[in-house]
């Protein structure tokens, strides 16, 4: 059973999305996870419970919000509509913010985490050697914390690849625009034809397969590289 | 121990006493939610005879039913579903019967002043128009057939928004991403269709009838609470709460 034009347009437009997703993630969320590492700030609680929200809302439930906050009344429309750019649901860019936030923190997380793991040292040794900040960054915890990095991208690519219910509520199933392949999958068993069904959501397990096992192949190098530069020093 | 393994052996009684009670477990397409719930309430008062209700999308219905899923009566929102399941030999074909006609309306919930939607819609005056998804939603099918015989198939679909179910339909218009849009009559409130400004009751001869059927299924097909829900579903009571939510019944039957 091969795929038709749709199934197709379905699969770049789905490739299409997660890698913007991703890219602007870990743009953005690589700030936010840095100061989550080092801060000793109260906020440190309140901040991560937020970007961990994601996590434990029903995803039909935050695209319904998302729908009414970016609907013409809503304070993100509001706000869009004043910068001339019209209202998000219903188009790309519109998947594009909803996915931002749905994916947050499966690219925070893992960065946090790695920049955590490197402890104080790295940041004593880089000031000693009078690295300012991004000197530092780029310099020192970059290269060490890359496993994370890493993580952060395929985790974010592979879940905006799975997401259903967030799509569900803001797409409104335009081709080539919002219809992605969970969706597409979805309409094909409302509508009895399993077989399109069977091959698409198959292609779809195996690639999330091949991803997780690059995942953790990519986390077991990481961890000898780091086992090796600590037995140097 | 021994008290352990007694109070799971009373737990285990408790929980399959009532089994073999006299209970019905109904699938009802999603659409039908408001209107099922009083007909339920008002056939367990008659009869004593309990009704478990699982509303769902038809499709999602139709699939759990052909792998098995332990219902007694399927109400789909259309004939086309009931059908299938009849062909593959789930479901009864006597008792197949259109329980409900729903009806289509164009609805804007920011309805213009000045003009009726009616225009709004044959004008083009709109950003993006809402409709169920027409693979998938008789409404949305029927949406379609209008739109064809407007001769406005054509220009207005590149600003289609299409819903997965009615219900979604409904919430692009009355969240106001959507200008304009098709809907079911029965989610509108009763006085909606009195402001042509917001709604336009779509003539029924601009689109086929969405007949919504129910069937007993094949594993039920003898059972005495089944039939007697079936028989109250035509009762005149029961006609004029489908009525009154906004749906027609067909009247010879």
């Amino acid at each position: 059973m091969a795929f038709s034009q749709e199934d197709l347009t379905a699969i770049w437009l789905t490739l299409r999305l997660a890698t913007t997703v991703t890219l602007l993630l870990l743009i953005l969320g690589t700030p936010i996870a840095y100061w989550l590492a080092r801060t000793q700030s109260k906020l440190k609680g309140p901040i991560s419970a937020i970007v961990a929200l994601p996590l434990v809302l029903p995803p039909t439930v935050l695209g319904f919000y998302l729908l009414i906050a970016m609907g013409p009344t809503g304070f993100i429309g509001e706000l869009t509509q004043s910068l001339g750019l019209g209202t998000l649901p219903f188009t790309f860019w519109g998947l594009v913010i909803a996915s931002l936030f749905y994916s947050l923190p499966f690219v925070v997380q893992p960065i946090q985490n790695a920049i955590e793991a490197l402890g104080d040292r790295p940041f004593e040794i880089a000031a000693t050697l009078r690295a300012g900040p991004f000197d530092t960054f780029f310099s020192a915890i970059l290269p060490q914390a890359k496993p994370g990095f890493i993580t952060a991208g395929i985790l974010g690519f592979a879940h905006t690849i799975g997401e259903f219910g967030v799509v569900l509520m803001i797409g409104g199933n335009i081709p080539g625009e919002t219809k992605v392949v969970s969706v597409q999958i979805y309409d094909h068993v409302e509508a009895l034809e399993y077989g399109q069904a069977h091959t698409l959501a198959g292609s779809l397990v195996l690639f999330s397969f091949i991803t997780l096992m690059l995942l953790y192949w990519l986390q077991r190098k990481g961890r000898f590289a780091n086992m090796s530069f600590g037995s140097k020093s | 121990m021994k008290l352990v393994l007694s109070l799971i052996f009373f737990l285990f009684c408790f929980n399959t006493l009532d089994v073999h009670a006299k209970q019905l477990r109904i699938a009802v397409a999603s659409n039908f939610t408001q209107t099922m719930k009083p007909i339920v309430d008002n056939f367990e008062q008659e009869t004593r005879i309990k009704i478990k209700t699982s509303f769902a999308s038809s499709g999602k219905l139709y699939a759990q039913i052909r792998h098995g899923a332990p219902f007694q009566l399927f109400f789909s929102a259309d004939q086309d579903k009931p059908e299938k399941l009849i062909q593959l030999g789930l479901a009864d074909k006597t008792s197949q019967y259109t329980y409900a006609i729903g009806q289509l309306v164009l609805w804007s919930a920011k309805p213009d002043s000045e003009k009726s939607v009616k225009e709004r819609l044959k004008k083009s005056q709109f950003k993006r128009l809402a409709l169920a998804n027409s693979k998938l939603a008789p409404y949305g099918m029927a949406a379609k057939q209008v739109l064809q015989n407007l001769n406005l198939l054509g220009p207005s679909r590149s600003k289609w928004v299409q819903g997965e179910n009615i219900s979604q339909t409904y919430q692009f218009i009355a969240t106001g991403n959507a200008q304009l849009g098709f809907v079911a009559r029965s989610q509108l409130p009763k006085d909606a269709l009195t402001n042509p400004a917001a709604t336009w009751l779509v003539p029924h001869d601009l689109y086929s009838p969405v007949k919504q059927d129910v069937v007993i299924l094949e594993s039920a097909k003898s059972n005495p609470a089944a039939l007697r829900f079936m028989q109250f579903i035509r009762s005149a009571k029961v006609k004029n709460i489908i009525e009154s939510s906004g749906y027609s019944t067909l009247t010879n039957n």
